[in-house]
């Protein structure tokens, strides 16, 4: 049982100082996402992909990489964000340091092999 | 870790029930938390039938008369029976409200009552609002100046500034919103919650406070702000029509304008 006062545990440690940059951050990535997703679904849907070739052939184009790749990238990155809120939500202490330090590995892990899967197909691979 | 079960001494068990005296008219159930923690007992919801034709039009007027004549230990707070007070918050029918103000003939079947949600209750009604009362001291809701107030005359303020404080000067911190809020049941202790979020943002915007920068450094933190997700329940439950979810998405909108 703790005697300090109702206050003195609300003020606790203080404000961090912290959390605009993640809340802008989320919002601009979203955003990102919704208009390379938009991009991405049109370009499927416009485009006749019946065999691996094909598909190779579309993501080659340099433009169709760097978007995908973007893609990607903006996507992996907002779902870290999403996640870490999650983890934050939901967990305490030891539990969500290790969620949150967990969750950005495996997305930097999921959007390299995104990335570079982009890549060797761009590069005939 | 997040609460998703009541502890095993919070789950509610049937309790009694009180019927209504012979040849009463308009009969309504109400069905009432009962909690007393000196009896060592989980709580429970006792029925009470009430005679509408022999009772006020509010849910307030229906608890008053069952503690005046058929359960006295019925324990929950009231004070001005107008909606001005905010002593009487509590969740009736599913909503977080005020019981003076809620109309019985609003609500369809058994009128089901409950202390404000995710609080230590203290016996029935009463919750503890102890936490919910620092949050609210912690934002210094007064107003702050370093210009000395003028000799002759009050500090003056244009109608569009007195404008912007009106609604949110309006909130009778009745706790309705921030115990409506889930961000505010997983982090209570953290998150200060739409109440203190809303009394913080009538100090941002008071044209007369010259503490703005110091009121929004103390709100950037990611659990003391950043924990609304805009689920906007306090907005919907707020019984004084008041938009708490605003004044935070305007608070959010200013520490980004600060910065670029």
């Amino acid at each position: 049982m703790s005697l300090r006062s109702p206050l003195s545990r609300v003020l606790g440690l203080g404000a961090a100082s912290d959390g605009p940059a993640h809340w802008w951050a989320q919002r601009v990535s979203a955003v990102g996402t919704a208009l390379l997703a938009v991009w991405f679904a049109g370009g499927v849907i416009g485009t006749d992909l019946g065999d691996r070739a094909a598909v190779a052939g579309w993501v080659a184009k340099p433009l169709n990489s760097v978007l995908l790749i973007l893609l990607v990238a903006t996507m992996s990155y907002h779902s870290n964000l999403g996640v870490r809120v999650v983890i934050e939500d939901y967990s305490r202490g030891w539990a969500k340091v290790t969620g949150i330090v967990a969750a950005q590995f495996i997305h930097v892990v999921l959007a390299g092999v995104g990335i570079i899967a982009i890549l060797r197909m761009a590069m005939g691979g | 870790m997040a609460e998703f079960r009541l502890p095993a001494n919070s789950r509610i068990n049937p309790g009694k029930t009180f019927p209504a005296a012979e040849g009463a008219g308009r009969i309504r159930r109400f069905v009432v938390y009962r909690y007393d923690p000196d009896s060592g007992e989980n709580p429970r919801t006792d029925v009470y039938e009430v005679d509408l034709d022999r009772c006020g039009a509010m849910v307030l007027d229906a608890l008053i008369k069952i503690k005046n004549e058929v359960d006295p230990s019925l324990t929950f707070r009231r004070s001005c029976r107008e909606g001005i007070c905010g002593s009487c918050a509590m969740n009736i029918d599913g909503t977080n409200t005020l019981a003076c103000i809620k109309a019985i003939d609003d609500i369809k079947g058994d009128v089901k009552i409950y202390p404000l949600p995710h609080l230590p209750v203290v016996k029935d009604l009463v919750p503890d609002l102890t936490n919910f009362y620092a949050q609210y001291a912690s934002i210094k809701p007064w107003l702050q100046s370093r210009t000395p107030a003028p000799p002759d005359r009050e500090r003056l303020q244009s109608r569009d500034d007195q404008h912007k404080i009106n609604d949110p000067a309006t909130c009778i911190l009745c706790a309705c919103c921030s115990t409506s809020c889930p961000s505010y049941w997983w982090n209570g202790d953290r998150y200060l919650g739409p109440a203190a979020l809303l009394a913080a943002y009538r100090w941002i915007v008071d044209s007369r406070d010259e503490a703005t920068g110091d009121r929004l450094d103390d709100l950037e933190d990611p659990f003391r702000l950043y924990r609304c997700h805009t689920i906007m329940n306090c907005t919907r439950t707020c019984p004084k029509n008041l938009n708490p979810a605003q004044a935070i998405a305007e608070t959010k909108k200013l520490l980004i304008e600060r910065r670029h």
